[in-house]
């Protein structure tokens, strides 16, 4: 579905993105794991247009998304929720799904000045559906309150209607357990394989593992901007250039076994 | 009761106009305000809509309606056309680009032949009735007021709050910001070709920095997060300096005085519906204490 072939980034010398190759397939639950500051977000950036690559292709069903401005992306079917969540804090939590449908709504200049009934059937039905979305994430008893007033896991499941509210059929999701509690986790985990098991393809970064372990059904693991592994979770979870990514090696080895004798 | 109907109008027809012109110029940055621009153009813009307007009453003759049409329509040419290169800027620079282009307008407008340079244009016929402004006014306020119940109006709103998640929200944030920029121009312009045909004159000194800077007082004082924030802003400070007239010497400093209090205690501007529900949540609560 999406794929992305030798993407590198670089900011001036710093090379951030390194001949990145991976391939997201339908219908899943794919992840993208990997170090702070291994560039896991500058891959989101490119692929929804916030960035574009010095080198390398990116490729959604079919198209290459390369020059593509962010909202031209956002309206093939790829949307995106934010590590520090970005919703619209002044309003209400209907008003921000429903401007996620925004380039769906069809109507002219004519229609909306003089309240034309094909203007008032599409404002309608965009409110219903904005419902239904809130509904999928439980907040549907919420809908006329200002988003600002939402808590912080709350907060996040409304940034996830809201992505859905584009019509894609990938969402990207940045780190979407950030902060969260226990609780809160295990609550979004569930949210998240509903959305997959209503046929949305999802890709998202994580830096909590067990998070990831359990959700994806593949894995990509970055660590200073190349991938060093790519494969089922339990192959990621042995994989020893991983656990040396994660964990670091171990240099003490000899100085153990000194000890030890 | 008629005598005093005419003499009142004769001594404040000027002030009552300039009332619903004003308002006008209040609504024309509210629009711009309204997509997240500080754009400090619209004097600018008012200037280029009085001095078409004017210029299509006094040289052609044209009919009061396609004087006011060019009024309206120049400068929303001439925003569009800045637009493109300056809206890719935000924040303050913006301001200092729009401020720029103000200047440019002003010395321009000095120094060309048709504009009657720094003599301005004499003359004007009055064709202004309160009735055209009372018109344009509800008319602006309708357009306006469906724009905001719309994807127009919320795609505005979102580029404010956040222009990334408004971008990948499938927003185009550009071709948003040019809308508002350009109606926002249209609009100032038609306030200017209104202005132009009750005043007699029209001079360059009356389109620069100081009067940037009024309407955007105009419309931060009244509120910006709704409607009827910029008219009743554009009222304030219309009738004010009358209202303390008496106080000769003091005038100024007390109009000032009075804009620092209101800016202080009303942050959000006069017309702030969200304060008012504050206030009667605060009635529900000593009631029931």
């Amino acid at each position: 579905m999406l794929s992305l072939s030798h993407v590198s980034k670089h900011f001036g010398g710093l090379h951030v993105l390194e001949d990145v190759s991976f391939e997201v397939p339908t219908g899943s639950i794919f992840g993208l794991i990997g170090p702070n500051g291994a560039g896991k977000t500058t891959v989101f950036n490119l692929i929804t247009g916030l960035l574009q690559p010095s080198s390398g292709s990116i490729h959604f069903a079919g198209n290459n998304l390369a020059g593509m401005p962010p909202h031209r992306i956002t309206r093939r079917g790829i949307a995106r929720t934010f590590q520090n969540i970005r919703i619209f804090r002044e309003m209400t939590l209907l008003e921000n799904v429903i401007v996620g449908m925004n380039p769906h709504l069809s109507y002219g200049v004519a229609g909306l000045l003089l309240n034309l009934p094909g203007y008032r059937r599409a404002e309608a039905r965009a409110r219903e559906r904005a419902m239904e979305l809130l509904s999928w994430m439980r907040l549907d008893g919420k809908a006329d309150l200002l988003a600002d007033n939402l808590s912080y896991g709350d907060q996040r499941k409304l940034e996830f209607a809201r992505a859905l509210a584009t019509e894609p059929k990938l969402l990207l999701l940045d780190e979407p357990v950030a902060g969260m509690n226990p609780a809160e986790k295990i609550e979004l985990m569930e949210e998240i394989r509903n959305i997959q098991a209503r046929g949305y393809s999802i890709f998202l970064i994580e830096h909590d593992m067990r998070f990831v372990m359990n959700l994806c059904e593949r894995i990509a693991v970055l660590n200073f901007g190349r991938i060093i592994a790519d494969g089922k979770p339990e192959d990621i979870r042995s994989n020893p250039a991983v656990i040396e990514a994660y964990l670091g090696r171990d240099e003490d080895e000899g100085a153990d076994a000194e000890i030890a004798a | 009761m008629s005598e005093f109907l005419d003499s009142f109008w004769a001594t404040y027809s000027t002030l009552v106009l300039s009332l619903g012109v004003n308002a006008l110029l209040a609504l024309s940055i509210w629009l711009t305000l309204s997509c997240g621009l500080l754009s400090l153009a619209n004097a600018a813009f008012m200037g280029i809509g009085a001095y078409a307007a004017a210029l299509l009453t006094l040289q052609v003759d044209a009919p009061f309606a396609v004087a006011l049409a060019g009024g309206a329509a120049l400068p929303a040419l001439v925003a569009l056309l800045i637009g493109i290169p300056t809206l890719r800027l935000s924040g303050v620079y913006l301001a200092m680009a729009t401020l720029g282009f103000g200047e440019v307008v002003r010395v321009a407008i000095l120094n060309m032949e048709i504009t009657g340079g720094p003599l301005g244009l004499n003359d004007i016929p009055l064709k202004t009735e309160w009735w055209h402004v009372g018109l344009a006014l509800l008319l602006v306020l309708y357009v306006l007021a469906r724009l905001r119940r719309s994807k127009i109006g919320r795609a505005f709103e979102a580029i404010k709050e956040d222009e990334i998640a408004a971008r990948l929200m499938g927003i185009d944030v550009t071709a948003s910001k040019l809308l508002a920029f350009t109606l926002g121009g249209a609009i100032a312009g038609l306030a200017g070709a209104l202005n132009a045909h009750f005043t007699f004159f029209l001079s360059p000194r009356e389109y620069g920095f100081e009067n940037a800077v009024d309407i955007l007082t105009m419309a931060v004082l009244g509120g910006t997060s709704n409607l009827a924030g910029p008219v009743v802003g554009a009222m304030i400070l219309t009738l004010l300096p009358e209202l303390l007239r008496s106080l000769k010497d003091f005038r100024l400093a007390t109009n000032g005085l009075i804009l620092v209090l209101v800016v202080l205690f009303m942050p959000k501007g006069i017309v702030d519906p969200l304060r008012w529900r504050g206030w009667q949540g605060w009635r529900v609560w000593c009631r029931n204490k």
